[in-house]
């Protein structure tokens, strides 16, 4: 693996994919695709199935029906580890491990991938100046960051072994308007940059939309619409997604 | 940044062990061991023993206060101990199944002599048992012979838990002699003479050699009906000695014929009373000097830390590499997790007294044993703590984890028992404390430590006794808890503090 940003990422799909907690429908069968190189939002309330969607993908969860195709194949269980690998994860809090430092959060994969020091180090400068990240808050721990910092960290830690994904769970979901508008728009900037497969999960439409082409509405566990901002506006599937883009529309640092 | 292959806590476990292995170890190459019961005549004759061994050049250690009858018998049968001195009628009444009350010792000798046990003559005197009354209470009511007792239904027996129990004691008694008496209660043979002197039971079981007894102003009922049978003191003995140790066994023989009655009542008098060493009796009583071994407070203060430390640091030692490893499982594999923990409780609930003594039937007496019964004592607090500390780790935590593409290993190793660890801590720390405590019950089965002081101070009525194996014993466990602590500042993550405080 090279320390050079490679172009391309991973196909996703979920065919006929549908998964249940109890008698709970977390996911209803869904049929979705998420070409390579692309960037598409999953937006929806709570309990809608956007997160469901990506633990799927990640093989964190299996579903009841269907399958997960990777690259076109089907996902099996032992492709799991490589394919995770190959893909960030981040989420709401960042999910740091409070024990390590944020360098040591970072180094985790990497030192079981065999990195030497010299070149984690050098990964996390190279990461850092890409998050404005200050270096120094490397060496401290995630009680003694900022939301937005331990934000930067967990996507650094995301990005350390150069994966030809991101998959976020609502990134920037716990943090104060200001902080995130800045994050929004380094991620935005990031994600162009790299030129990998990006699903973002988010209830926020407005950011759904400054992120991705693609929008994904969910509801209940179901796709009601899946195309543009404007196609959501403009040519609703449904009343519910008239309310979901009014209800946003309310909101005051909405664009 | 160093890769450690075992979790710390496991590593802490190897620590002990090997620092338990630099600790003087008790047993060296195969002296004589001879054995004694738990009251002062046994040790008396223990350190006769011993004392006439090293008069005579040989080395010999004195297994003192083991327990009760059954727990040095069958310390003799399986090698544990080589010598100790016993009673012809608890031969013939408890140990020898088949064996006429009145059999002589060539009777007896003949009858061991296939077990490879050796007996030897009589020492001289006899101390049987009888029952005992105050003096000035048994005047009243005009009680002299057993058989009196008849005509006073509502008096109270106290009796020893042993005497209570075996066919020569209170149940043979009582048919011989048709007892009417129901208020019956289990003593400790040593606090029976106070609890009848003050008068909180009017009867008690005696030995005719006690040195209470003019002590008490007890008077000492006549057997008229014959009931008691004698009670010799011989010295039992492995007859594998008159190979390795003939010298030793010729000591013992020497003994006998030497001790009449009243001498054993006054040295009896000695220790019990005016508080003089076992063996200083014993080398008074031999014409010598009494050996060195007994120096004084620090040396046996010393030796009975070292005796502590090492039965608290290998069990925990050996607990901590099986515990750990079963809580991890048990975290894993939820339903093998229930059986486990509930396993490890029920080991928790055997009485901590009966656990001892279920070790010697499987391991005999001594160190190992007693080990043993604190390794599976340490168990449940540290499986339990794992298991929680694994389970209590957050969801998001460990799915992070997952997330990462790390293999299960390298994720228990790096993150989950890192998040797990002041959990893991704490059990230890809790199984440690326990430990230290429980500890004093191993010098029942010969283990020695901060107990042996306690079970001779009980033994002797002596407080100051008692305090110094009591005091020691919560020096350590305060020490180990302050260990602890330290340990757990050092190896919990500075991360986990800095989110504590948060």
């Amino acid at each position: 693996m090279s320390t050079a940003e490679s172009p391309g990422g991973i196909a996703f799909a979920l065919v006929q994919a549908g998964k249940r907690y109890g008698k709970v429908h977390a996911l209803e069968r869904t049929s979705l695709a998420f070409a390579a190189g692309t960037t598409s939002a999953l937006i929806g309330s709570s309990g809608s199935g956007k997160s469901t969607v990506l633990r799927l993908l990640l093989g964190l969860e299996w579903p009841d029906h269907g399958h997960v195709e990777v690259d076109g194949k089907p996902l099996q269980r032992s492709d799991v580890l490589p394919l995770r690998r190959r893909v960030g994860y981040v989420i709401q809090d960042g999910g740091l491990f409070p024990h390590l430092t944020a360098l040591g959060n970072l180094a985790l994969l990497p030192r079981h991938l065999g990195w030497n020091r010299e070149r984690i180090q050098q990964r996390a400068e190279q990461l850092a100046a890409l998050t404005h990240l200050p270096v120094g808050v490397l060496e401290r721990y995630p009680a003694e960051l900022s939301g937005g910092q331990r934000q930067r960290v967990a996507l650094m830690r995301a990005l350390m072994a150069d994966p030809d994904a991101l998959l976020l769970d609502e990134p920037l979901g716990a943090l104060d308007p200001v902080v995130r508008h800045e994050l929004q728009d380094e991620l935005k900037q990031i994600f162009d940059q790299l030129g990998k497969t990006v699903i973002v999960v988010t209830h926020d439409l407005a950011e759904a939309a400054w992120f991705a082409e693609r929008l994904v509405l969910l509801r209940r566990g179901a796709v009601l619409q899946d195309g543009t901002f404007h196609d959501l506006r403009d040519r609703p599937t449904d009343a519910f997604v008239s309310r979901f883009v009014e209800a946003q529309r309310r909101l005051p640092e909405a664009p | 940044m160093m890769r450690c292959l075992l979790p710390a806590p496991m590593l802490l476990g190897v620590c002990l062990l090997l620092g338990a292995c630099l600790l003087p170890a008790s047993a060296q190459a195969a002296p004589v061991r001879i054995g004694s019961k738990q009251f002062t005549e046994s040790v008396i004759l223990g350190e006769l023993a011993l004392a006439g061994a090293r008069e005579a050049g040989i080395d010999a250690v004195h297994r003192r206060e083991l327990g009760g009858t059954s727990i040095l018998w069958r310390a003799l049968l399986e090698g544990e101990i080589d010598a100790y001195p016993e009673y012809t009628g608890t031969l013939t009444q408890e140990l020898l199944k088949g064996v006429p009350a009145n059999a002589d010792i060539a009777t007896l000798r003949a009858r061991l002599k296939p077990l490879g046990i050796g007996i030897t003559d009589s020492l001289g005197f006899s101390d049987t048992y009888a029952i005992g009354m105050r003096d000035d209470e048994a005047a009243r009511l005009g009680i002299k012979d057993i058989s009196d007792l008849l005509q006073h239904p509502d008096l109270r027996f106290g009796f020893s838990n042993e005497f209570m129990d075996r066919g020569d004691g209170w149940p043979g008694l009582r048919r011989r002699y048709g007892l009417p008496q129901t208020n019956v209660s289990g003593l400790d043979h040593t606090l029976s003479y106070r609890a009848v002197a003050s008068g909180a039971v009017d009867a008690i079981d005696l030995y005719s050699t006690d040195a209470e007894i003019p002590y008490y102003h007890l008077r000492t009922l006549r057997d008229d009906r014959r009931y008691f049978p004698r009670y010799e003191a011989v010295y039992l003995y492995r007859l594998a000695l008159e190979q390795h140790a003939p010298a030793f066994v010729s000591v013992l023989h020497k003994l006998t014929g030497s001790i009449d009655e009243e001498a054993m009542r006054a040295m009896n008098a000695r220790v019990k009373l005016r508080g003089v060493g076992e063996n200083v009796v014993a080398a008074d009583f031999l014409g010598i000097h009494a050996d060195g071994h007994d120096g004084g407070l620090w040396p046996h203060l010393l030796q009975r830390s070292a005796e502590h430390v090492k039965l608290v640091a290998i069990s925990l030692g050996l607990a901590m590499l099986l515990a750990i490893p079963l809580g991890i499982l048990a975290a894993r594999l939820r339903r093998l997790g229930q059986w486990v923990i509930g396993l490890t409780g029920v080991l928790q609930t055997v009485p901590s007294l009966a656990m001892f003594v279920f070790m010697i039937p499987l391991l005999g007496i001594g160190t190992w044993p007693a080990i043993a019964a604190l390794f599976l004592y340490s168990l449940l607090p540290i499986v339990r703590n794992t298991h929680a500390g694994l389970v209590g780790i957050a969801p998001e935590l460990r799915e992070s984890a997952a997330a990462l593409g790390l293999p299960p290993g390298v994720r228990l190793r790096r993150v989950e028992l890192p998040l797990a660890m002041r959990s893991i801590l704490a059990g230890i720390k809790t199984a440690a404390v326990i430990n230290v405590g429980t500890a004093t019950l191993a010098a029942l089965i010969g283990a020695g430590g901060y107990g042996q002081p306690i079970l001779t101070g009980i033994r002797l009525d002596d407080v100051g006794l008692i305090l110094q194996g009591a005091i020691p014993a919560a020096v350590l466990a305060l020490l180990v808890q302050g260990l602890f602590e330290l340990v757990e500042r050092w190896l919990t993550p500075r991360g986990l503090r800095l989110e504590a405080r948060q």
